[in-house]
């Protein structure tokens, strides 16, 4: 083959190779020495730095969700649970055909477009280890016939996760609020590190003023992931820490009865415990079922409420600023005495109208019509028969000034520091308010309207009922309060020391004339006293939602539902060692004698013979039970 | 019968084939059999427990062994008539790669051959330092101008179509191994030294003109891994996170984390050292370099002691391929060199580098075989 002429010497091509070999045998040990000083580096000299690394390569903190306190109320009856909920997820890497399985399982339950859509869409953003959920909170039946079915879905797993879940539904829903998915504003605001593992947060109402003690405490779980991130086992484990449960003023009953009572009308009713200001109901009707929020409520359904007419989502107790009408009377008239701007044996003679130095036209007493309330009309009578002639005069005389200041001490016009968020403030006018908010000087005539508590001056039902158990305390200064206890520890209601400073004999009085309101033969709220074995205290409003021309008669027959005034009631009982106050109106009712006043009569009727139960040693269960332990996978 | 055979038949005890009637070195088949069920034992770990690519493996050596104890039964003088042959028929399969080639992560480096896919690379590597050494086994020594430029084109050509797959990584190792061939006949000082500069100097133009993006990205990735942690980085990372997390003794079998939890890239293939690092240690790497050293000693032994030219150049190529193919594994691996798909001889996964590291080790029995001069190397 090769052929090559060269005559070879064997000698010298085996020495020539010898050589070559020797210096090769040199050159392999000292790259292996190199090679074993390299390894050597590695794992003897940086061996420590070496292992931190695989360590922080494997070793991972996984946050464990706390549960979230659960809500009672004052009798220990559940408000706001946390419920098993479960999850249809698919685990994309073992599903063998994607679009095959969800054919699959929609034959077998309702699954929507949109979830398709969603799911496709996290799918995408996941590991493919990862289940990704597809239906959420699926029902028993349902997650029978996937139990029953599930050989032909491979790649389907059913998770359980424990979900808020409010079994009172739209009975609460204005008090507990709800909790939602984190927002991305707040996922700036809150603390990122005690919302590890949850994707929920209180939103609004009570669920959103005590996230702090519902939260709980998240616990970590130290894993062993592959390089994946696939968690190959749990080395340590510290667990989360529940959130405390909450006791709240609340009775569940008395709410009941109340929202039944409101039912098919728009109104708020607030009824405070006299003694502690703790809320022991608050409706604003209509309500509506808090559930559907959790899990994101769909675009329709949450149109559906937003633009109801009768904003079912807005909470009138707490936000709700209506003109409180004749409600403010006793509180004017004590201001009056107590001020010595009239006494007690003040009267005026009401023809049905008031004029006023210099202004032509005249204001209306509401029953101008029968020619007004007569002679003689004292404060009582005034307030009895709710006199608005008697209280213009009044009005003008104790000023502006003083009215607005010391209004402010019975809580109109001013945030009552409930325990919940967005609560507003209402109006109680004065000069300068008048001066910033309209650019106008305060007149007389201002005074005049304000005097019946119609006017600037506007107050939300909770404020109406702060100032009913303010007047029914004798001038306690109540804080209103929804929190009961924390974890079983009774939270004491935060009472002023001081007191408003008024003469018993006028407390006296007012509180004779507001019992005469209901049980007189002429009071305004007197269709309420039927059957009454105690004592109610109460004061009826109207308040105008169409200013009609002084002159003009008001005529509902004329005017569109929506426009008809507002009736209004706050009462307190037992009169004479009062228990129970409260504020309601309902929109559009016409008159508080008619439409509100039988409202509380239901409230108070139901809260005494309760309390009257309770006394006597009948069902009271005042320790709320401990929270379910459910386990979750 | 050529007039050498004749000349070297004087200089020898005499033809007693009988003396080893099987062609079988047996501490060469031991320390192979050794290395390989070591192999054998790291797979298993690397490939996640599973005894599928354990199976596969066995398989390959088990025909590696085969093949390499045919092959030994041929005297040494067939291989060499045959050298041109099989170096022509890697050649046409190397061509064949560039038309029919399988592509797999961007590089066309396998061919289909129906019942299985081989690389026609992997053939290269011990079809060059064959040609080479029969080449120059006939000519002057130290060979002439003309003659290393022949030697030259003979391992330049396979080297070209290898680049063109791309394999840089391959076709220095077999340019290497031709080169070998070339060093081991006696190349003048000079030449050797020149070729070492000129190395330095085509350093530049590989790195303009051959070195695709991404082997230029491994290169700066040796000097800064930690400039792309997640992406040309992380295998570099990773393995020497494996291997300095073995310390001195290891983590035990089947337990190191960085293999295990597949934080290592190509474990069962090219990375397989760092899982012996981190599993056995460094005492596992230095067991391990002894047993590599023991077999290239061995090899160097069977290289002085052989009767021809042909089967000295051969011989000695082969040993010291097989040593480049360790250093650069181990080196890469550890991050000494840039990563170039270089397995590590008889532990790494994979059929084609098997079956050619036996069918030299045959060669190299074959070789060992050979009736003894006086006063030969033991």
């Amino acid at each position: 083959m090769l052929r090559d002429n060269a005559i070879s010497d064997p000698k010298r091509e085996q020495k020539t190779f010898t050589i070559r070999v020797m210096l090769s045998v040199v050159v392999v040990l000292f790259l292996t020495s190199a090679v074993i000083y390299r390894y050597f580096d590695l794992q003897i000299s940086r061996h420590q730095d070496y292992v931190t690394n695989s360590d922080n390569n494997r070793i991972h903190v996984r946050s464990v969700a706390p549960t979230r306190g659960l809500i009672f109320d004052r009798q220990g009856e559940l408000l706001a649970d946390n419920r098993p909920s479960f999850t249809l997820n698919i685990i994309v890497e073992s599903a063998s055909d994607l679009d095959q399985l969800i054919a699959r399982i929609k034959s077998l339950v309702s699954i929507s477009e949109r979830d398709i859509l969603r799911f496709k869409k996290r799918a995408k953003r996941v590991k493919p280890f990862e289940p990704v959920p597809l239906k959420y909170n699926l029902s028993e039946q349902e997650r029978a016939v996937l139990a029953v079915n599930s050989h032909i879905l491979k790649g389907t797993e059913v998770s359980a996760q424990l979900m808020r879940f409010y079994p009172q539904r739209e009975l609460l829903a204005h008090v507990l609020g709800y909790v939602g998915r984190i927002n991305e504003r707040e996922s700036k605001v809150i603390d990122v590190d005690n919302y590890r593992g949850t994707d929920f947060i209180g939103k609004i109402g009570l669920e959103k003023f005590y996230e702090s003690q519902l939260l709980g405490e998240v616990g970590a779980e130290q894993v062993e992931t592959d390089a994946r991130g696939r968690v190959m086992r749990v080395l340590s484990k510290k667990d989360p820490l529940s959130g405390k449960n909450l006791t709240i003023h609340i009775d569940r009953k008395l709410q009941k009865v109340a929202l039944d009572a409101l039912q098919g009308e728009r109104g708020a009713l607030v009824a405070i415990d006299v003694k502690t200001g703790g809320i022991l109901s608050m409706v604003s009707v209509p309500s509506y079922d808090p559930n559907p929020f959790i899990y994101g409520i769909s675009q329709k359904q949450y149109n559906k409420l937003l633009n109801s007419p009768d904003r079912p989502l807005f909470n009138r107790a707490l936000r709700g600023q209506y003109p409180p009408g004749s409600t403010i009377k006793p509180v004017f008239g004590l201001i009056g005495l107590q001020n010595g701007i009239f006494d007690m044996n003040y009267s005026i003679n009401d023809p049905g109208y008031f004029f006023m130095e210099g202004i032509k036209r005249p204001w209306r007493d509401h029953n101008a019509d029968q020619g007004g309330h007569g002679h003689g009309v004292d404060l009582a009578k005034a307030i009895i028969e709710s006199c608005d002639v008697f209280f213009y005069t009044i009005g003008v005389d104790i000023g502006i000034d003083l009215l607005s200041k010391q209004s402010a001490l019975f809580g109109l016009g001013q945030k009552t520091g409930i325990d919940l968020p967005g609560e507003k403030r209402g109006i109680m006018p004065s000069k300068n308010w008048k001066k910033d908010n309209r650019q106008q000087d305060w007149f007389d005539g201002d005074t005049i309207n304000m005097s019946i508590g119609q006017g600037f001056m506007l107050t939300t039902p909770l404020q109406l009922a702060v100032m009913s158990a303010r007047i029914a305390s004798r001038g306690e200064i109540i804080r209103p309060q929804l929190i009961k206890a924390i974890d079983g520890q009774e939270i004491m209601p935060t009472k002023m020391v001081e007191k408003l400073q008024i003469d018993d004999a006028y407390w006296d009085y007012i509180h004779g004339a507001m019992i005469d309101v209901v049980h007189a033969s002429n009071g305004t709220g007197r269709i309420i006293n039927k059957d009454l074995n105690y004592k109610i205290a109460g004061k009826t409003g109207t308040a105008q939602v169409i200013s009609i021309n002084e002159e003009e008669k008001y005529d509902s027959s004329k005017i569109d539902k929506r426009k008809w005034d507002h009736a209004l009631f706050v009462a307190f009982a037992p009169a004479d060692d009062p228990q129970i106050a409260l504020g309601l109106i309902v929109e559009n009712g016409e008159h508080g004698s008619l439409t509100a006043a039988p409202i509380a009569r239901k409230v108070i009727d139901a809260y005494l013979e309760n309390s009257q139960q309770e006394k006597s040693g009948i069902a009271s269960r005042t320790n709320p039970l401990s929270p379910p332990h459910i386990k979750v996978n | 019968m050529y007039k050498h055979d004749f000349v070297r038949r004087l200089d020898t005890k005499g033809g007693d084939r009988r003396q080893n009637p099987f062609h079988i070195d047996f501490t060469l088949l031991m320390i192979l059999l050794t290395l390989c069920i070591t192999g054998l034992f790291v797979l298993y770990s690397a490939s996640e427990q599973s005894m599928y690519y354990v199976k596969r493996q066995a398989t390959f050596m088990l025909a590696g062994f085969s093949g390499m104890l045919i092959v030994a039964q041929f005297p040494v003088r067939f291989w060499e008539r045959w050298a041109l042959y099989f170096y022509l028929s890697a050649l046409f399969a190397l061509v064949a790669v560039l038309f029919f080639g399988i592509e797999a992560k961007g590089a066309t480096r396998w061919l289909n051959l129906g019942f299985t896919r081989f690389q026609p690379s992997e053939i290269a590597k011990i079809a060059v330092p064959m040609m080479v050494s029969a080449y120059l086994g006939r000519r002057h020594i130290p060979p002439k101008f003309k003659h290393v430029v022949g030697a030259l084109c003979l391992v330049g050509l396979p080297a070209l179509m290898i680049i063109r797959q791309p394999d840089l990584g391959t076709a220095i190792l077999v340019f290497t191994s031709g080169f070998f061939a070339l060093f081991l006949a006696g190349l003048r000082k000079r030449y050797v030294i020149g070729s070492f500069l000129g190395g330095l100097a085509v350093a530049p133009i590989l790195w303009l003109y051959v070195m695709r993006d991404y082997q230029k990205q491994r290169v700066l990735t040796l000097l800064s891994p930690e400039d792309d942690k997640f992406g040309a980085g992380w295998n570099i990372i990773q393995s020497t996170t494996a291997i300095g997390s073995g310390g001195l003794t290891g983590k035990g079998w089947t337990l190191g984390t960085q293999s295990q939890l597949n934080f290592l890239p190509e474990s069962h293939t090219d990375f397989i050292i760092a899982v012996l690092a981190e599993e056995f240690g460094l005492v596992g790497i230095i067991g391990l370099c002894i047993a590599y050293l023991m077999l290239i000693g061995k090899c160097m032994l069977i290289a002085l002691n052989a009767q021809s030219q042909f089967a000295r150049l051969m011989a000695g190529s082969i040993s010291l391929t097989f040593f480049i193919y360790m250093f650069v594994n181990m080196s890469m691996v550890s991050g000494l060199l840039p990563v170039v798909g270089v397995p590590l001889p008889l532990i790494s996964y994979g059929g084609s580098a098997i079956v050619t590291l036996f069918f030299g080790f045959g060669i190299l029995m074959a070789i060992s075989s050979e009736p003894k001069r006086i006063g030969a190397w033991r």
